[in-house]
């Protein structure tokens, strides 16, 4: 009966948002009067679940998934949840966790809400509170399945730590040749550099940059903040920057700490893309830009002044608060 | 080659959002709709399968009569056949219900589905419907080549990219970068005029509940007015005292 929680790891390391994920189950597990119980794949050391309320670890060890496959890791997802009599299985918003959840879904004979930005109202029914119109508005919705999957949305409920005395069990799932029906080719992933998924602060430039050759000084401030850089999409469409990097609602989706916008006006796709952030700063040179009405702080001036100073400015802090 | 492009009908990238009926209705009053941006990359990459490889291209969508527009406008830019099965789409999960029915009746080798809807952002019919009939599947899908029964798709995962190496038939969620934004295709007028005597045939829906039923819509709280700065010092002051970022 206890709620499931999937807790991805990368590298043999459990990630952050898992731990958010954690921290969310044992909310769930809390309202419901039971307990967290998280799945682990080629995890590695998951000593850290427990101090986010994890009273159990199902720990998968296999070296068919070394790399991540959508079907085999949704299939063992599944077996754990009949093994345990899961009610609620949490997943993440990763894009892997959004590639199995619907497959998980149709295995569990599963309600599934995406997207989710809060504990449930109420158990019973069983109601949660999503993101929806791309961060325009929210939806409150009932599951009405007997199991139910929640996909929590990046940064909305935050890590909380919640000691519990977990126990580790090997679990072993039968996994068929259906599973490894696709062949991963290659996987091509810049190492050295924060994703836009995982970062908690985003330096994102427009076409106020003027040209791709005025990128170092977005790079310097995303260096000196540790922060993944990304662009609108009129900077991706002209090729300044690979698409990957092109937030809104058609690119990628932000949710970050702190969003810095450089030289980006703030169209309504971008603005939607992005809306989910905490707090954002903007800095632009036309006082009128639409994106001053949705931001947190703005400074009105030339870009190419304003970002090597508080560069140099943040280097000085970072020394300073070191 | 047989491919299903899914289109959804969805209010334009600007549409204002309201709801009416005690905040438990989307307010289309107004709302100009269009065909899902995700999805409308993916019919232009079917529409360069049937050019340089022959394929036959249906579109299909659930919805009732007001989703016909849409569908015209997918036959206006190059689809041979539109499906509109006559059902109020109330979750992901039916919609994917009745897909897989009509990918059972029509043996499509390869199924094109956007990433999300920009509307319901659920992100999970595609999945689902390559769940439900068998099907391979891949997700945030930039890239796709086909040739005879084989299929090399590239997956966008988080900070990187994927290849894969998979067979037909076959599911994709797929999004820009399957072609380019300015590969996007306008309806001609001679595209409008032979849509109009091109088939769009109406299916009833198979008996199907939904799991889930959204009780409410709720917009977010008004932002409070941006604290204009004049210093980087002052920014850097406020962000880490004030919003407590850094």
């Amino acid at each position: 009966m206890s709620v499931l929680v999937y807790t991805e790891s990368e590298d043999g390391k459990i990630k952050k948002i898992a731990l958010e994920a954690v921290s969310y189950a044992k909310g769930i597990a809390d309202q419901m009067g039971t307990s967290v119980t998280a799945v682990a794949i080629n995890s590695g050391d998951t000593s850290e679940l427990g101090k986010y309320g994890a009273s159990k670890i199902l720990q998968v060890t296999d070296d068919k998934l070394n790399k991540f496959n959508a079907e085999g890791y949704a299939d063992v997802i599944a077996q754990a949840a009949k093994n345990e009599d899961t009610k609620v299985v949490v997943v993440t918003s990763s894009a892997n966790s959004k590639f199995l959840a619907p497959a998980l879904a149709v295995n569990l004979e599963a309600g599934y809400v995406p997207n989710v930005v809060a504990l449930p109202e109420s158990t019973s029914p069983f109601k949660v509170k999503s993101n929806v119109f791309t961060n325009k508005a929210f939806a409150t919705t009932e599951i009405k399945t007997d199991r139910k999957i929640i996909g929590l949305g990046k940064n909305s409920f935050g890590l909380k730590e919640n000691q519990t005395t977990a126990t580790s069990e090997a679990f072993s799932p039968n996994l068929d040749a259906h599973d490894f029906d696709m062949e991963i080719v290659s996987v091509d992933k810049a190492t050295d550099k924060v994703t836009i998924a995982d970062a908690e602060i985003v330096v994102s430039g427009g076409r106020g940059l003027k040209g791709p050759e005025n990128w170092g000084m977005i790079e310097d401030l995303a260096n000196v903040l540790g922060a993944a850089t990304a662009c609108s999409k009129p900077v991706s469409d002209m090729g300044w920057r690979p698409h990957s990097e092109h937030v809104g609602q058609t690119g990628k989706p932000v949710a970050a700490n702190l969003y810095i916008a450089i030289g980006i006006s703030g169209a309504i796709q971008h603005l939607a893309g992005i809306n989910a952030s905490k707090v954002k700063v903007v800095i632009n040179n036309d006082p009128e830009a639409p994106f001053f009405k949705a931001a947190d702080y703005g400074i009105v001036g030339d870009a190419f002044e304003i970002v090597p100073k508080l560069t140099e400015k943040l280097k000085e802090f970072k020394a300073q608060n070191a | 080659m047989k491919i299903l492009v899914c289109i959804s009908h969805v209010p334009d990238t600007t549409s204002k959002i309201n709801f009416t009926d005690n905040d438990t209705k989307f307010d289309t009053n107004g709302v100009q709709f269009v065909i899902n941006p995700n999805d409308e990359f993916g019919l232009t990459r079917a529409m360069w399968f049937k050019e340089k490889q022959g394929a036959t291209v249906h579109v299909v969508n659930i919805g009732g009569p007001e989703t016909e527009p849409t569908l015209r406008k997918a036959l206006a830019i190059g689809a041979d056949e539109a499906i509109r099965v006559n059902m109020t789409a109330t979750d992901g999960f039916s919609v994917a219900k009745q897909l897989a029915n009509v990918v059972k009746e029509g043996g499509y080798d390869l199924v094109i589905g956007g990433r999300e809807s920009i509307d319901y952002n659920g992100g999970m019919v595609p999945g689902m419907l390559a769940k439900l009939t068998g099907t391979n599947f891949v997700n945030t899908c930039i890239g796709l080549e086909i040739e005879g029964d084989k299929a090399t798709a590239i997956r966008e995962i988080d900070g990187g990219k994927e290849t894969l190496k998979t067979s037909l038939p076959l599911v994709i969620g797929g999004q820009k970068g399957l072609v380019e934004e300015s590969d996007l295709r306008i309806p001609n007028m001679r595209g409008i005029m032979q849509a109009r005597t091109k088939p769009l045939n109406i299916k009833e829906p198979i008996a199907s509940t939904g799991e889930t039923n959204t009780v409410a819509f709720q917009k977010p709280a008004p932002k409070g007015a941006v604290k204009l700065v004049n210093s980087v010092d002052e920014l850097v002051a406020l962000l880490h005292n004030e919003a407590k970022v850094i």
